[in-house]
């Protein structure tokens, strides 16, 4: 997987003009957002912009500002400055509900699952939004409290097909092994049948193995369905091979924003993060 | 006929996603609530009806009323006393205001959702509150709430005493509260609500209102992230809850004490329904009556037992055993089973589900 050259992935989208077929108008954009902890600054002064179909890669070293950044698109964080514009509308700041119920889902750096509950429940929590049955319906289990239920439950099963985890439907994911839980956290996102994809770190802590099938899920999801995807990882191998373009973080700052190849060249980068971190 | 988990296979969502997904479970509870409603009211003595079933099925309702609140959604709270009272007193008020014609299901309906009232506002300082300084908010709500139906001579109609007895209701010309009612009568009452609030209890976890608390209990921040409002699902739970607390209370005084009185609803209650949810079990229906049948025959057990083997044990020291079993038992469940006696069924069961190979 490492460096097997970036060419795979974007030959096979590529039009005649060089732009991949698969990639639409721009969906999100980043604007001028500041975030500070105290004294810290996480994040300062960056604007980037996603196109919607493809997959776009953040990466920096530790304490760049990445998951800061993923925070902030989908309202965890509020930054003191900037703002999202995401699909027509200007949000300054996103909060949680406007990016879930707008097509925002993501995955996180430190597996956030329901960890008491089924991977199918933790699954089915993904449909949440989309369910709308009375509290008396549920009650009584009748009218949308049971069609909902079995509706979804037939999504969800696909996504547990897809992700090939059927054996541990009910299994409670606080005994499931890491790389599992990383997957059912990716089910969970992906049931909300997401526009934008947040995947922070989908694959750290995964042994090889583990990290091929990831890729193949993302690629899957991002080609089969058209998800747009932003992607957290620090594997460059897998960021090369991946992603449509990438952003460089360094110290809250952008440091770098073009294809996989202008980044690999860029000198910038190649001081402050390459060099270092890739052998 | 042997207990099988394995080789149970659903050909369909419909029939994994039953409340009973096993048949064989499905056919126990049908037994079980066959039983409960022909055989006990039929052969039972008047005292097992009386003293035991009937309390201890009331009790049920409110310990699935907590397991709601904390096993699922998990707010720990301290007030269920308070909640009860709120529904012994408002359903008090009611069936003695309310014209005759209509049926006595309404006044117990009537306390409930005024509990639930009550549990919402008192519920409201969850959003920003957790865990340890929620329960002394909750503690808070219960010595308030008693402090304030003992304070209001308007819930118990003025009366002088203060301590009103249950008004007679019938149905169908048979008395099911108050003092006058045949203890069958008051059971199969009772029995009704348990029945139909432990199907609904049922019905909520496995739907989207139970998968929202279980969220909310396990992660707060993700369930956010991923479109659960935090604080409509906190209230959500604590007015269900409050709403089984509320009918509970309102069967205890109509059925059982047979008086609205403010100490069958002290902070002592509270804490015997929160132990029968931690012995039973968090976040199980079965739970709740295995845990509320075990609080209260405990003592009675230890009163009782020694006697038919001729041993004489004093009083005290009953009283003493009771504590430390007591004791025991919430540290055993807390520390090594949270989810408790219905956990260690489960256990029994898989472990009959292989028998007599157990590999
Ligand atoms: N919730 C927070 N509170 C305080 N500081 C934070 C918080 N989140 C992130 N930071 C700080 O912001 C900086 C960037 O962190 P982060 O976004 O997690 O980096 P990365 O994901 O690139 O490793 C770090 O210095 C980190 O300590
Ligand atoms: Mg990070």
């Amino acid at each position: 997987m490492n460096d097997t050259a970036s060419t795979a992935r974007d030959s096979a989208s590529t039009d005649p003009g060089g732009k991949p077929g698969r990639i639409g108008d721009v969906i999100l954009r980043v604007e001028n957002i500041t975030m500070r902890f105290g004294g810290v600054k996480a994040i300062s002064d960056v604007s980037f912009d996603i196109r919607k179909g493809e997959v776009r890669s953040i990466i920096g070293p530790n304490g760049a500002g990445k998951s800061s950044m993923l925070n902030v698109v989908n309202g965890f964080y509020q930054p003191q400055e900037g703002s999202i514009w995401y699909n027509g509308k200007t949000y300054s700041p996103m909060r949680p509900h406007d990016a879930a119920s707008n097509g925002i889902a993501r995955t996180f750096q430190n597996i956030a699952l329901f960890k008491g509950m089924t991977t199918l429940d933790n699954i089915m929590t993904g449909r949440i939004l989309k369910q709308k049955a009375s509290l008396l319906e549920q009650a009584f289990y009748i009218g949308r409290g049971r069609s909902e239920e079995l509706e979804h439950r037939e999504f969800v099963e696909e996504v547990i097909d897809f992700l090939e985890i059927q054996a541990i439907r009910k299994t409670p994911v606080g005994r499931l092994p890491y790389g599992l839980q990383k997957r059912v956290e990716l089910g969970r996102a992906l049931a909300a049948q997401p526009t934008l994809l947040l995947l922070d770190e989908p694959m750290a802590g995964m042994n090889l193995e583990e990290k091929e099938d990831m890729s193949r899920f993302i690629i899957d999801v991002n080609e089969h369905f058209g998800t747009t995807i932003a992607l957290i990882e620090h594997d460059m191998g897998v960021v090369m091979d991946l992603s449509d373009r990438v952003v460089v973080l360094d110290h809250g700052s952008l440091l770098a924003d073009g294809t996989p190849d202008e980044v690999r060249k860029n000198q910038a980068v190649i001081d402050a993060y390459l060099g270092v971190a890739h052998d | 006929m042997f207990y099988r988990e394995a080789g149970q296979f659903k050909t369909s969502y419909a029939a994994d996603q039953q409340m009973l997904p096993i048949p064989m479970d499905r056919y126990f509870v049908i037994g079980v609530v066959l039983v409960a409603a022909i055989l006990i009211p039929a052969f039972g003595s008047q005292y097992w009806i009386e003293s035991i079933m009937v309390p201890v099925l009331i009790l049920s309702i409110a310990a699935m009323g907590l397991n709601i609140l904390t096993g699922y959604a998990g707010q720990l709270s301290l007030g269920t006393g308070g909640f009860m009272a709120a529904g012994a007193y408002m359903s008090y008020k009611v069936a003695t205001n309310m014209p005759d014609f209509l049926p006595v299901w309404i006044p117990v309906l009537v306390g409930g959702l005024f509990a639930a009232a009550v549990g919402i506002a008192f519920g409201l300082p969850s959003l920003r509150i957790k865990g340890f300084y929620l329960a002394v908010a909750t503690l808070a709500a219960q010595f308030f709430l008693l402090w304030l139906f003992q304070s209001i001579p308007w819930f118990v109609n003025n009366s002088v005493s203060g301590v009103p007895s249950a008004p007679p209701t019938t149905i169908l010309g048979y008395h099911v509260t108050g003092a006058q009612a045949i203890p069958e009568a008051k059971y199969l009452f009772v029995l009704t609500f348990v029945v139909i609030l432990a199907i609904i209890a049922r019905n909520m976890a496995r739907s989207r209102v139970g998968r929202s608390w279980m969220a909310i209990r396990d992660m707060d921040i993700a369930a956010e992230l991923i479109g659960i409002r935090p604080l409509q699902t906190k209230l959500s739970a604590f007015a269900i809850s409050s709403f089984y607390c509320g009918v509970a209370g309102a069967l205890w005084s109509f059925c059982y004490i047979n008086t609205v009185e403010p100490t069958a609803f002290d902070i002592g209650r509270s804490f015997d329904v929160l132990f029968m949810v931690i012995i039973g079990g968090l976040g199980s229906v079965l739970g709740a009556f295995l845990g509320a049948a075990f609080i209260f025959l405990l003592p009675i057990f230890l009163n009782n037992v020694p006697g038919w083997f001729g041993l004489e044990i004093a009083t005290d020291i009953v009283a003493h055993l009771e504590f430390m079993i007591f004791g025991a038992a919430i540290i055993f469940f807390l520390i090594v089973e949270p989810h408790g006696l219905a956990r260690l069924w489960q256990i029994a069961k898989e472990k009959l589900r292989l028998w007599p190979f157990p590999h």
